[in-house]
């Protein structure tokens, strides 16, 4: 039975829900960069050192998972046509933990508490189960499956693996389990978390979005069938080779998984090129050089991997896993996760301002365009400033001692131009809705 | 025999590809090739509005018996649409480029967010509920 009683295209959350997602995130770019100067090039040595893990999980949980959480929430109803439950509730009390989490979790790794720690699992399991859960119900009914809906649940699943495994592998940092597995638990977390929950999401998320937005040809049907669900079964493969397998982590089986996984992924991001080198809409905006950043890092990276293996002393340094460390998560995650932005602020900003216009019937207030909540100008700034954060964090791996101090002072004025821009979108978007409050209540006085 | 989502779907398309053409005239500059462009992108998606809100919407709420339900926020976001529409045929009279790509921005963004909405959603309930007569009729359409 076809039930669209329950079906109303218009249930996206109230602005401020994904807005402080998307607010805070920058927050935490900006704190990881102050950590960075602080610390300065011992952060580059070595992914153990306690300043290092707190700087990537600022990235990664502050910044990288809270605008996916953020938009997942936004965008479910529209993409994938199922609403999350109480998105409201949901959405709040999940960015609260998220945030508070994030920040115990730094403060954790630098201070060596256990307690911290603790709580910082403790926040960071909640506010993923939570999530987890309202996606997981939302992604469960949706009607009309597709190839965005069927990656987005192979991303939520790698997502409850990696907050899992990594809970593990921070209780096994404090001492409170066996130390003898940390370096597993990490690597499989960061696998599963890297390219499961972001390479997954993002990729889903692209299938659907690049060819409507940009206008270009269609993915493969083969491509979006099988990209997501290769990556995920390879992953699995690993982790089970590496369980029954114990510690012998650099055995040949072990490093062709991960090929195919990088081969998969390079495979997404040659395709995502050659469809964007052929887009009908010739415009260039800052979300497309993001992007284009975010494809081209990814065979690059997957080579520099590739050379690796057969430069055996290139890979035993420990600069090499530092490049795929920056890589990944400041080469591929970040640019995507920030060019995205661009399109969804001003747009959620105009889309919620004409609605209201229209429930107030008030159309002599004329409404922003895009653009004016954040100017061509403004985000393409903001672009250049995060490339050259990019290249001189690279540029650190090799010469902590000159660079490290140079690319955090980059990260801070990249993620604090990003805030710039997206509190001046905000605050446009609360003037507009300002005015016309105030000229529908004018026009209701002279009725 | 095509479904309305297929149809539909392939309309969708070449509306968007009126669109990055005139965008893309208007980029560059071409003010009369841009507004020849743009008349053409929007008799194009007036044909593809009057498709649906005169036969496809009235048969498929006749049907369900909803008249407020999705086609009902689809129509408002036609009315969305629309406007962008007038205040874009201003900027090109105004030759006015900044404001016509900011415009055009946020229309790209409003279209696909609605087409998506309709082809996840709308177009397989109604292949499923006035598939069987809708689409003879669609075809016709199409075919002119």
């Amino acid at each position: 039975m076809l039930n669209t009683a329950g079906l109303s295209l218009q249930q996206a959350p109230p602005i401020s829900i994904p807005l402080r997602f998307f607010l805070t995130a920058p927050l935490f770019g900006l704190a990881a960069g102050v950590l960075l100067l602080a610390y300065g090039d011992v952060s580059l040595v070595s992914r153990w050192l306690p300043s290092t893990l707190a700087a990537t999980h600022l990235l990664t949980v502050g910044f990288l998972a809270m605008v996916m959480c953020g938009a997942m929430l936004q965008m479910l109803p529209v993409m994938a046509g199922s609403p999350v439950p109480r998105v409201k509730l949901v959405g709040s009390v999940v960015h609260a933990l998220l945030s508070l989490g994030t920040a115990l979790l730094a403060g954790g790794f630098l201070t060596g508490s256990s307690a911290i720690l603790l709580g910082a699992i403790g926040c960071l399991g909640l506010g993923f189960a939570v999530f987890v859960v309202a996606t997981g119900v939302a992604l469960y009914r949706v009607a009309q499956a597709h190839a965005a809906t069927a990656g987005m649940k192979l991303a939520v699943a790698a997502l409850v693996m990696t907050v899992a495994l990594g809970s593990m592998a921070a209780a096994s940092y404090t001492g409170i389990g066996g130390t003898g597995t940390l370096r597993f638990l990490a690597d499989v977390h960061l696998v599963w978390g890297l390219m499961g929950w972001v390479g997954l999401l993002l990729m889903s998320v692209s299938f659907q979005l690049i060819p409507m937005f940009q206008v270009t040809a269609e993915y493969p049907r083969w491509l979006t069938w099988w990209l997501p669900r290769g990556v995920f079964l390879a992953m699995i493969l690993w982790l089970v080779y590496g369980l029954s397998v114990p510690n012998t982590p650099e055995r040949l089986a072990s490093t062709l998984i991960i090929g195919v996984i990088a081969v998969l992924l390079v495979t997404f991001s040659l395709f995502t090129l050659m469809l964007l080198r052929r887009r009908k809409r010739r415009i260039v905006d800052s979300t497309l050089m993001f992007w284009w950043v975010g494809m081209v890092s990814m065979p690059l990276l997957a080579l520099f991997w590739a050379t690796g293996y057969f430069v055996p002393f290139l890979a035993d340094s420990p600069e090499f896993s530092m490049v795929l460390g920056v890589g990944l998560i400041f080469g591929i995650g970040y640019p995507l996760v920030n060019g995205m932005l661009y399109k969804i602020v001003p747009f959620l900003s105009w889309f919620h301002l004409q609605n209201r216009q229209l429930a107030l019937m008030c159309l002599t207030v004329n409404i922003p365009h895009m653009k004016e909540f954040v100017s061509d100008r403004a985000s393409r700034g903001q672009f250049y400033s995060y490339l050259v954060t990019l290249l001189l964090a690279l540029l650190a791996v090799w010469n902590p001692g000159w660079l490290v101090r140079p690319a955090a002072l980059m990260l801070i004025s990249t993620n604090l131009l990003l805030i710039i821009n997206l509190v001046r979108a905000v605050y446009r978007f609360r003037s507009a809705y300002r005015q016309l409050s105030e000229m529908s209540a004018a026009s209701v006085g002279i009725r | 025999m095509s479904t309305i989502l297929e149809i539909m779907s392939r309309d969708h398309r070449r509306c968007d590809e009126d669109f990055s053409q005139t965008e893309q005239l208007v980029a560059d500059g071409d003010w009369s090739g841009g507004q020849q462009a743009f008349a053409g992108f929007r008799d194009s998606t007036e044909r593809h509005f009057a498709t649906e809100e005169e036969l496809l919407f009235p048969r498929f709420e006749q049907q369900t018996g909803h008249t407020m339900g999705p086609t009902q926020v689809m129509r408002m976001e036609h009315i969305q649409m629309r406007h962008l529409f007038e205040d874009m045929q201003q900027a090109i009279a105004n030759r006015d480029k900044k404001r016509y790509l900011g415009l055009s921005e946020t229309l790209m963004m409003i279209i696909q967010q609605h087409n998506m909405k309709e082809e996840q959603m709308l177009y397989p309930m109604m292949d499923q509920v006035i598939g069987a007569d809708a689409n003879q009729l669609l075809e016709r359409v199409a075919s002119t």
